[in-house]
């Protein structure tokens, strides 16, 4: 779920308030917005997607709130990292570009023999 | 924050207020994931004036926004496409339709390419070609939002629709609220497209908690007739601490016990009963040990959102075990939904479309999933014809919507029927947790029987009753009640028509009837609230059974108000 709003990265731009398909976050006017409703978060991850200075963390934990710290996350690579890995964000290439589905999902059975597991 | 789990959520969601913003429309689009996307831009391709409402963000909302599908995309050459026809067919209970599949199959395939013209980044594949059987959900709809706003399409965010509106002539309309300022909204329309999703039950399966079943209420309240509803029982494979659905790479997973011996028969296509027959009793854990060494840096390219709560945790899925869960995904992955009732994905009733996983998807795989690849194809194709369709529809009328004066069709929770005890306001979460109760559990909704369908629906029944309640007046808790409805009457049309289904086809597996009943290769047609009917599809209902709309007999502006005075 939804842990973290840096309040120091963040620029008040709310899009955040905008992207999240279950509105998890309330705008505060001349503030970060805040996480208002954490119990309605799906852990999604959208969020973090569309917050241009990497200010959100989502913890994967889906049914329970975890505690975080800004400082280790950040020291971990971990603020941002999924807006990187799509590659969203000035001066990178979209990750979808380098999507290699095409070698794990065959489209014909019979003219390319699936990809067989290694042990069976 | 854990503050903010134990404050009433009323405190932090606006009151409904009792103004509206008044629109009006050619054709309305419910829902803005692939399908209402699509169903959007074709009406307004089509010269049609068209506004699409998203119960939360038209781009990141829905099971594809956040995830990433393959696409039923099959070049047109013969060899190919019989083998996607004859692919589902049987594990389908020969159910589907080729004439659909052919249709939906042509339609991907040159919708797929308008997408590549309007810059979808497809990656080339090692001969050289663009490689177009994927789609990454954050890329493909940031895109559809665009181009549906491009083509003028008016999108209202966080504005979940409450009820249709209805005349004479059909729908003409649907009214909502704002989820985020709690003001109401009216668009008046000569169609409308229903594109909500499917229903999975605020399981946090990925990205499906805006997938509560909306559609199915919606169109049951006007009469239309649903298709389908015993495929309903899709769950999906997650870490067990996560919300990461995504099923595809299991392919290549070991399952063990919690001593380390390996679970027999346990896999993630055929073997999922297995894997849940074991959880009804101890943890299950998985490796993807099996993955060539090959194809393992392209499975974290392929699907970056798979490794998130991997690699946030410190677990290497390749070479460490993690515990596993089955996540209900209802009728998201399974078929089932609004009939489909002509080519352009009309329903039963005039003026109203359904498109995407809120309409049936029987016809292009029968009673087997339509996760990876279908459902996505069927969103593109399903939504392509509905806005064509709807765009039709509103030529056709002629005049504008703003001359039409349509009423509110909405009951269960806005406007109750049966007079259950007003004293007490609806708690929506309590009707949540009982649907829950009873669609979650493995050994009620997977495997099925007789005893345990009609327990459920005692149970069912009595929540139904208790949504006849209104909700205090506040935005979230307006939706939610809503929500909950939805949920209920979707639960309900789910065992309803699997008691008629005394046979296992499909992901319908009866435990009292295990074997293929050649006599039942027919679709079951889904209709009713209160009183729910099921019949053969071509085979009539009786006269007195037959589904009408609820009189709409007041007006929209009543629909939320009266009962806050009782909230404050």
């Amino acid at each position: 779920m939804i842990e973290l709003v840096s309040d120091s990265r963040c620029i008040r731009c709310d899009l955040c308030v905008k992207a999240c398909p279950t509105n998890v976050f309330d705008a505060v006017p001349d503030g970060a917005p805040v996480i208002a409703r954490q119990e309605d978060c799906q852990t999604c991850f959208m969020c973090e997607l569309y917050c241009p200075t990497d200010a959100l963390f989502v913890a994967p934990e889906a049914d329970q709130s975890v505690p975080v710290h800004e400082q280790a996350l950040a020291e971990g690579g971990l603020l941002g990292s999924y807006r990187a890995a799509i590659g969203w964000g000035e001066g990178r290439s979209p990750g979808a570009r380098n999507d290699q589905s095409f070698r794990l999902l065959p489209l014909s059975a019979k003219k390319s023999p699936a990809l067989k597991p290694t042990s069976s | 924050m854990s503050q903010a789990l134990e404050a009433p959520a009323e405190a932090s969601s606006p009151k409904v207020s009792s103004d509206s913003l008044n629109l009006e429309a050619d054709v309305l689009v419910l829902g803005g994931g692939p399908a209402g996307t699509w169903a959007a831009w074709s009406a307004a391709a089509q010269g049609a004036k068209v506004v699409l409402v998203d119960k939360g963000y038209c781009g990141t909302s829905g099971a594809t926004a956040p995830s990433g599908v393959g696409v039923w995309y099959v070049p047109p050459d013969p060899e190919l496409r019989e083998e996607a026809r004859a692919s589902r067919e049987t594990m389908g209970g020969h159910l589907a339709d080729r004439v659909w599949m052919d249709r939906v199959l042509d339609k991907t395939y040159e919708n797929v390419g308008k997408l590549a013209d309007w810059g979808y980044p497809f990656p080339t594949d090692d001969d050289g070609q663009p490689a177009r059987r994927s789609l990454q959900g954050p890329e493909y709809m940031r895109l559809m939002r665009k181009k549906v706003r491009a083509a003028g399409v008016r999108i209202l965010d966080h504005s979940p629709a409450l009820e249709l509106l209805a005349d004479a002539d059909g729908v003409a309309g649907a009214a909502g609220v704002s989820r985020q300022t709690g003001q109401r909204w009216v668009v008046k329309a000569q169609a409308v497209v229903i594109a909500t999703g499917g229903c999975a039950f605020l399981s946090k399966a990925l990205g499906c908690n805006v997938l509560t079943g909306d559609g199915n209420l919606l169109a049951a309240e006007v009469g239309a007739e649903l298709s389908g509803m015993e495929f309903s029982n899709a769950y999906g494979l997650a870490p067990a601490f996560a919300s990461v659905t995504k099923s595809a790479f299991y392919r290549w997973a070991t399952f063990y016990y919690e001593d380390g011996s390996v679970i027999e028969g346990a896999g993630s296509a055929r073997g999922r009963s297995v894997i849940a027959r074991t959880l009804l009793t101890q943890p299950v854990y998985a490796i993807l040990d099996q993955a060539p060494e090959a194809i393992r840096a392209s499975l974290r390219a392929s699907q970056p959102n798979f490794f998130l709560p991997f690699d946030r945790v410190g677990i290497d899925p390749l070479t460490q075990r993690f515990p596993v869960t089955l996540r209900l995904e209802g009728t998201v992955r399974g078929t089932g939904g609004i009939r489909i009732a002509n080519e352009e994905c009309g329903t039963s009733v005039p003026g109203l479309y359904a498109a995407g996983d809120a309409a049936t998807r029987e016809l292009i795989c029968g009673g087997f999933t339509g996760g990876g690849s279908h459902n996505a194809a069927w969103a593109i194709s399903s939504g392509t014809w509905a806005g064509q369709g709807a765009a039709a529809h509103a030529r056709k009328l002629g005049s504008s919507a703003r001359k039409r004066d349509p009423l509110g069709t909405g009951r269960a929770t806005l406007r109750p029927t049966t007079s259950e005890s007003a004293s007490s306001l609806l708690d929506a979460d309590a009707i949540v947790r009982g649907v829950q109760s009873e669609v979650f559990p493995y050994d009620r909704n997977l495997f099925r029987t007789e005893a345990g369908l009609s327990d459920s629906l005692v149970r069912l029944d009595s929540l139904w009753r208790a949504v006849q309640v209104r909700p205090a007046q506040f935005a979230r808790t307006v939706v939610r009640s809503r929500e909950a409805a939805a949920m209920v009457a979707t639960a309900r049309f789910m065992y309803k028509t699997a008691q008629y289904r005394p046979e296992t086809r499909g992901m319908h597996k009866r435990q009292d009837f295990p074997a293929l009943d050649p006599a039942q290769q027919r679709r079951l047609v889904t209709s009713g609230l209160d009183e729910i009917h099921v019949r053969p599809e071509g085979a009539e209902l009786d006269a007195k059974e037959r589904p009408t709309a609820a009189p709409a007999n007041r007006s929209v502006s009543q629909a939320l108000e009266g009962t806050a005075s009782a909230a404050e």
